[in-house]
C-alpha cells in the first residue's frame, strides 16, 4: 500500500514552524552545517547522484543544471529562486514559504555555496502579502543568526539574499522572463541560447530553481542520497508535494513519493465529492493536457504522466466532477493565456485572442463543427512557434479537451447553449447529491 | 497631486542599494510609489526615472506591463475575486456576480466613497482553498457569495477584518509598502498553515505514516535516538 511521506511539510502543524526557533528545533540548518564541511563540487555531485528533478514543471535534473555553471567565468554567479507560483492549479510553494520559510533559505544557502554564488534572489510573486512578510522576516532572522551575510558559520563563505517582489505577471514564472523582470524590465522571455547558466542575470552565469526544488536540497545533504532514492522511482526519485483542488472531499497538500496514482491520492483525500463522479483533471496545472477517469492508475511521476500523453508539471491536480462543463473550463483557461501572453511573439499574442473568440462562441451555443477544426488549426500554429512554453501550455487544454470531449463541444451547438447548470458545480450548491 | 517626498526618494535609494545593478530596483520602487500615492502617478514615474537614470517612457513601459500597478486610485480595500477556471467553477463566478451587483462597480473600478475597488484576479496559488478571494493581497479562503458580501460590508463599515491565514487586513497603501520591502512587523500574525495545507499531514499522523528513516545523517542529531538503532 502506498503511504504519504511528509518531509517538506513535516512540521507544518507546529504553530511556530515559520520561526527560526521552530525550524532549528527540528534539525533546521543542519544540512547547511554538513554542506559547509564539504567542497562545493561535492555538493553538486551529491545532488546529481540524488536524481532530484526540478519541481517547477519541467523536471530537469537539478544537479545537472548546477553543473552547467562555467568554472572560469569572469562574472559573478547568481542563484535565483523562482517563487512566482502562478500556474493555474499550483499552490504548493506558497504554503511552503508561509509555514517553512527557513527551509527555503537553508536550501538557498546550500545551493549558492555549491555553485559559488555570492548573491541570491527569491523572486516571489507580489500578490501574496503575508508570504512576503514571512520571507522578509525569515531572511532578517537568518542574517542575525549568522546563516547569511559574511563568513557564514565561520566557513569563510559569504552570501547576500534579497527577497524580490514581482508585480503580477504569470509569464515571469518562465525563467528568462523572470530574469528580465528581475533586471527591472517588462517580463518577456529571451531567446535561448545562450542559456541562463552561461548568460543569465546581468548576462552572468545563473541558476534558476523552483522553491520546492531548493527546499528539497537540505534533506538530501543531511540524510543522504540513498535515503532520498529509497522513495520514488529510478528516474523520478524522492518525495514531492501533490496539490489536490476542486471537487474533492478534502482538498489540500499531500506529500508522498513520486509515482503515487490519482486513485490513491483521491482515496486519501476522501474521494470525489458526494454523489458525483470524476470527469477530468489536470496532472500538473492548466498547461498540462487534461486527463480523464481512464487515467486514474498512471503513476504520477515524470515518465508515467508523459507516457499517458500529458506532463507531471507542478503536480497540481485540479479535479472536476461530472457537473462541470469542459467547454467553460477550457474557455476560461484560454482567456487566462490570452491575458498573460507577454505579446512578444505573434502566434501567441494573436492566436490566443482568436481562440477566445471561437471558444466563447462555442460556449454560447453558436459554434459549428468547422470551429472545432479551426481550434485545432490555430493551436497548431501557436504551439512551437513562440519563444517560450506559455504558447505550448496554453493550447494543451484545447487540444486535450477536443481529444477526450469532442462530443461535449458538439452538444453545445446542438443544444444552442451550454447544457450545464453552473450552480450545480459550485461548492456551495444545495442541489441533489451535494448534501451539506 | 503626489505624496512622494524626500523620504520617499531616500527609501527608493535604500531599495536600489539592495541590488548589484540599480535598475533591478524598479519593480519594488513602483510598489513604493503606490504606497505613497495609491497608484502609479506621473510624479512616481518621474521620480523612478530620475533615480535610475531612465527615461519616463522606459519606466512607463515597465509599469504598464504588470497588473499590480494601477493607473488610477484603488479603494482602501482592493478586493480580488479569483475567476480563473478552478475557482470560477467552484463558485468564483457567482461571488463575482454578487459583488459587482451589490457594489455597482466592475473590474478595475473603485466605489465612489473610495473604500472598495474590485478586480477579477488570476490564479493566486491557493486552489485548495477555492473559491478564493484576496483583500489587499491577503488570502480570504473558502468564500461563498454570502460570505463575500459580508466581508465587503465589514470593510465598508471599517470593522476589523482578519485574513483567514494572515493578520488584520491593512490598507492598500500599507500593503504596497510591505511589498516594496519595508516590513510592518506583522510576520508573526496569522496561522503557520491553513487546514487544507495540513490535509495530507493530518492523514499521515492519523495513519502513522512518515518518511523513511535514513541509515545515518551527515550530522548526528539528538532526534534519531527515539527513532531507534538505525541512526547508529
Amino acid at each position: 500500500m502506498s503511504t504519504l511521506t511528509p518531509l517538506l511539510s513535516q512540521y507544518w502543524h507546529e504553530p511556530d514552524s515559520f520561526t527560526l526557533a521552530g525550524y532549528e528545533r527540528n534539525d533546521g540548518y543542519k544540512g547547511l552545517r554538513a554542506a559547509l564541511q564539504r567542497q562545493p563540487p561535492d555538493i553538486v555531485a551529491l545532488v546529481k547522484e540524488s536524481g532530484l528533478r526540478g519541481r517547477g514543471g519541467a523536471g530537469f535534473p537539478t544537479g545537472m543544471k548546477w553543473s552547467f555553471i562555467p568554472k572560469d567565468s569572469p562574472n559573478p554567479t547568481y542563484l535565483v529562486v523562482n517563487a512566482d507560483e502562478s500556474e493555474p492549479g499550483t499552490c504548493k510553494d506558497i504554503p511552503l514559504m508561509l509555514a517553512s520559510p527557513h527551509l527555503l533559505i537553508e536550501g538557498v544557502i546550500i545551493a549558492s555555496y555549491a555553485i559559488n554564488a555570492k548573491h541570491a534572489f527569491i523572486y516571489i510573486r507580489g500578490e501574496v502579502l503575508h508570504v512576503i512578510r514571512r520571507m522578509q522576516q525569515a531572511v532578517q532572522d537568518a542574517y542575525a543568526a549568522g546563516y547569511l551575510g559574511s563568513d557564514i558559520l565561520g566557513s569563510g563563505y559569504d552570501l547576500e539574499l534579497t527577497v524580490h517582489p514581482g508585480a503580477g505577471a504569470y509569464i515571469c514564472g518562465e525563467e528568462t522572463a523572470l530574469l528580465d523582470s528581475l533586471e527591472g524590465r517588462r517580463g518577456q522571455p529571451r531567446l535561448r541560447p545562450p542559456f541562463p547558466a552561461v548568460a543569465g542575470l546581468y548576462a552572468s552565469p545563473t541558476v534558476i530553481n523552483n522553491v520546492e526544488t531548493i527546499a528539497s536540497v537540505p534533506s538530501i545533504v543531511f540524510q543522504g542520497v540513498d535515503w532520498f532514492r529509497s522513495m520514488g522511482s529510478e528516474k523520478s526519485p524522492g518525495f514531492t508535494l501533490y496539490s489536490l483542488s476542486g471537487h474533492v472531499t478534502r482538498p489540500g497538500q499531500y506529500e508522498g513519493p513520486l509515482g503515487l496514482t490519482l486513485r490513491e491520492l483521491l482515496d486519501m483525500a476522501g474521494g470525489i465529492r458526494d454523489g458525483h463522479e470524476l470527469k477530468f483533471w489536470t496532472p500538473g496545472g492548466s498547461s498540462t493536457p487534461l486527463l480523464t477517469a481512464d487515467h486514474l492508475d498512471i503513476p504520477l511521476d515524470y515518465e508515467g504522466v508523459a507516457e499517458a500523453g500529458s506532463m507531471l508539471g507542478t503536480k497540481a491536480l485540479q479535479i472536476f466532477d461530472d457537473s462541470t462543463c469542459v467547454v467553460r473550463a477550457v474557455a476560461r483557461w484560454v482567456e487566462f493565456y490570452k491575458h498573460e501572453s507577454c505579446g512578444k511573439c505573434t502566434p501567441c499574442r494573436e492566436g490566443f485572442w482568436w481562440l477566445v473568440q471561437i471558444l466563447d462562441r462555442l460556449e454560447e451555443g453558436h459554434g459549428t463543427e468547422a470551429d472545432l477544426d479551426k481550434l485545432l488549426d490555430l493551436s497548431d500554429n501557436i504551439a512551437g512557434r513562440s519563444f517560450c512554453a506559455l504558447a505550448d501550455g496554453g493550447i494543451a487544454p484545447v487540444t486535450s479537451s477536443l481529444q477526450h470531449f469532442r462530443d461535449e463541444y458538439i452538444r453545445h451547438f446542438e443544444y444552442g447553449g451550454c447544457p450545464f447548470d453552473p450552480d450545480a458545480s459550485t461548492l456551495f450548491t444545495q442541489s441533489a447529491g451535494a448534501t451539506t | 497631486m503626489t505624496a512622494l517626498d524626500d523620504k520617499a526618494r531616500a527609501e527608493m535609494r535604500e531599495i536600489i542599494a539592495r541590488y548589484p545593478q540599480p535598475r533591478s530596483a524598479l519593480l519594488p520602487m513602483l510598489h513604493l510609489v503606490q504606497a505613497y500615492d495609491g497608484y502609479v502617478t506621473p510624479a512616481g514615474i518621474e521620480m523612478c526615472a530620475e533615480e535610475l537614470g531612465l527615461t519616463e517612457a522606459e519606466v512607463s513601459a515597465v509599469a504598464t506591463f504588470y497588473t499590480m500597478y494601477k493607473r488610477h486610485p484603488m479603494g482602501d480595500y482592493h478586493v480580488g475575486v479569483c475567476t480563473n477556471t478552478l475557482c470560477a467553477i467552484m463558485g468564483g463566478d457567482a461571488i463575482w456576480e454578487q459583488l459587482t451587483e451589490a457594489l455597482a462597480i466592475g473590474h478595475d473600478e473603485t466605489a465612489e466613497d473610495g473604500t472598495i475597488s474590485l478586480e477579477r484576479v488570476e490564479c493566486n496559488a491557493a486552489c485548495d482553498y477555492a473559491p478564493v478571494m484576496v483583500v489587499n493581497w491577503e488570502f480570504m479562503d473558502n468564500q461563498t457569495p454570502q460570505s463575500a458580501l459580508e466581508l465587503v460590508e465589514s470593510l465598508q463599515a471599517g470593522a476589523e477584518v482578519h485574513s483567514t491565514r494572515g493578520p488584520r487586513i491593512c490598507t492598500w497603501k500599507e500593503a504596497a509598502r510591505v511589498i516594496a520591502g519595508f516590513p510592518d512587523g506583522l510576520a508573526q500574525d496569522g496561522v503557520q498553515a491553513g487546514s487544507a495545507s495540513l490535509a495530507g499531514l493530518a492523514l499521515a499522523h492519523e495513519q502513522g505514516w512518515t518518511a523513511p528513516e535514513p541509515e545515518s545523517r551527515a550530522i548526528e542529531s539528538p532526534r534519531p535516538t527515539s527513532a531507534g538503532e538505525g541512526a547508529r
